[in-house]
């Protein structure tokens, strides 16, 4: 691990001021913002990540879950993710969250990770991961091999010719449909971002993965208020029952009224290059049946534009599976 | 249990060995961890010889298994070397070092993380407990004496980790059946596959609460 400084602000407005004088907060930033510490520690030692000055925010005061006026939820951004998905609110009325953050990592993982890290999480490309290998995402204009090379856990939504690594997260793909807003202080001002906003496509840069500028420090998420009585599921498939990423996963917000549906939010986790929510398959189910016919229309339309790459053709048809039945599951309450 | 141990230059122990043959090399990673305070009986058995402060090094007071340690170290020390490398405290083993294996699990103020994906920094003032802390041979803690009775080890390597997962789980929302108790312990693994027996060793001392 390469030598750096390491400081502990007093505040957030020291902390940004500190942070304000990188050259990027991008892939490579030379000061960090350390929390949990389970991506940015594990990429450090890998030498993917090597900065001059970290400053830890652990004890700045963004630890607390509260109600907002709107009764909607303010989530701190070093809130622990154990404590965000055994919240008791969360676990009543955002209950595709808790379930999508249960699903990922290990439990001592989820008692160091953060709600502003794991929206920070990086890719588990092993190209990315490896400083013997190339990499755009690492190295801009480097190259990718994975595009030839080993790419079955890769994506297949949102790719492009310089970079088709997959976004990990559990807890984003439940965010999505949840509609989350991230709130940013930075050097200029404090400003909410929409979740759908938040991370970038790769396109030809894929070292920028969100809309993040140095000093801009994440202090909290807000959700909206719940939608009353709406069905929520998370279904996530992998290779292993548990303590794996998601080959493909479907988070599902769903209201009924009688059979009909009344409103839908849909994302996909394991396939995309950024947390995958589909406007696509919400259009054809709005206002339709709950049948088995819908729900695999709604999965071809939210895959209608996958490009699969050597090793990853399988997951087009696992990810429709996967919706297929996160939608049933739902509409069966 | 490894401390009380008597150092004996005719049959020396492992650690002892590989400590007295060190190379520079070994002796330069050493040297990163400087126990400030030597006044309790582990740091008398220090791994050969102490370098200087280091460039760098920062005074820290972490508390481990109720006793209060002052220390200083290179920024880059993870808490599992703190623990391993400068408490001498080894039962914490070293697995994966990146977060995927469990074996390093302690408790931080109470609850399971993994110590090898957190800098020793970042816990100045905080409360750690590791698997020398749950018990002793004599005393051993109820999870430490299922785990014995149900056979829950091979090798052993994974154990303390396995251990401390299993401890902090007793007061974790977890369902009663064994699938509850697997998925909350999937972040320790296990080479040997005394997956059944670990999870016995936990259901027995759970039952008995």
């Amino acid at each position: 691990m390469h030598s750096f400084e390491f400081t502990r602000p007093e505040n957030a407005a020291a902390a940004i001021t500190v942070a304000g004088q990188a050259k990027t907060a991008q892939q490579g930033a030379d000061i960090r913002f350390i929390a949990g510490g389970t991506t940015l520690i594990d990429l450090m030692k890998l030498e993917v990540e090597t900065p001059a000055r970290l400053l830890d925010i652990n004890r700045l005061p963004f630890d607390k879950i509260e109600e907002t006026p709107d009764g909607g939820l303010k989530i701190g951004a070093t809130v622990r993710n154990s404590d965000l998905a055994n919240h008791a609110r969360v676990q009543r009325d955002y209950s595709v969250l808790s379930q999508a953050i249960l699903s990922g990592a290990s439990a001592q993982l989820r008692n160091m990770a953060t709600t502003a890290g794991n929206l920070l999480q990086r890719t588990r490309c092993v190209y990315f991961r490896d400083i013997a290998m190339r990499c755009n995402k690492r190295e801009p204009g480097s190259g990718c091999p994975a595009i030839t090379g080993s790419n079955r856990t890769l994506a297949i939504l949102g790719t492009s010719d310089h970079c088709i690594a997959t976004n990990p997260s559990d807890m984003c793909v439940a965010m999505a449909t949840l509609e989350a807003m991230i709130h940013v202080e930075g050097p200029k001002g404090a400003r909410t971002i929409a979740f759908g906003d938040f991370h970038l496509l790769p396109g030809s840069t894929p070292h920028r993965e969100t809309v993040l500028e140095p000093g801009d420090l994440i202090t909290h998420v807000t959700l909206p208020p719940p939608r009353a009585g709406s069905r929520q599921v998370y279904l996530k498939l992998r290779d292993r029952a548990s303590y794996e990423f998601a080959l493909a996963s479907a988070a599902v917000v769903m209201n009924l009224t009688g059979g009909t549906i009344s409103y839908v939010r849909i994302a996909l986790g394991g396939v995309g290059t950024k947390p995958w929510r589909s406007p696509e398959a919400e259009a054809v189910l709005t206002g339709k049946p709950a049948i088995a016919g819908n729900f695999r229309q709604a999965a071809e339309a939210a895959l209608r534009n996958a490009k699969p790459q050597s090793e990853n053709k399988f997951k087009i048809e696992l990810a429709k599976r996967c919706l297929t039945h996160a939608l049933q599951t739902a509409a069966n309450g | 249990m490894l401390d009380k141990q008597q150092s004996n230059p005719q049959n020396p122990t492992r650690r002892e060995f590989l400590s007295t043959t060190g190379t520079t090399a070994a002796a330069t990673l050493i040297a990163a961890y400087v126990p400030v305070a030597e006044n309790t009986s582990v740091e008398a058995r220090t791994p050969g010889p102490i370098g200087p402060a280091i460039d760098g090094a920062v005074p820290i007071s972490i508390r481990i298994n109720g006793k209060d340690r002052q220390l200083r170290v290179d920024p880059r020390t993870t808490l599992l070397d703190c623990i391993r490398e400068a408490v001498l405290l080894t039962g914490t083993k070293k697995g994966c070092d990146h977060g995927q294996c469990g074996a390093c699990t302690v408790h931080v103020n109470g609850r399971r993380v993994v110590s090898c994906l957190s800098l020793a920094l970042m816990h100045d003032g905080e409360e750690v407990t590791t698997i020398e802390g749950l018990g002793t041979s004599e005393t051993m803690h109820p999870m430490q004496a299922a785990f014995l009775a149900c056979d829950g080890y091979q090798c052993g390597y994974c154990t303390s980790g396995q251990i401390m997962s299993a401890v902090a789980l007793l007061k974790e929302p977890c369902g009663p059946d064994d699938t509850s108790v697997k998925e909350l312990m999937s972040g320790n693994i296990c080479r040997c596959g005394a997956y059944a027996n670990i999870v016995a060793a936990i259901q027995q001392v759970r039952k008995r609460a």
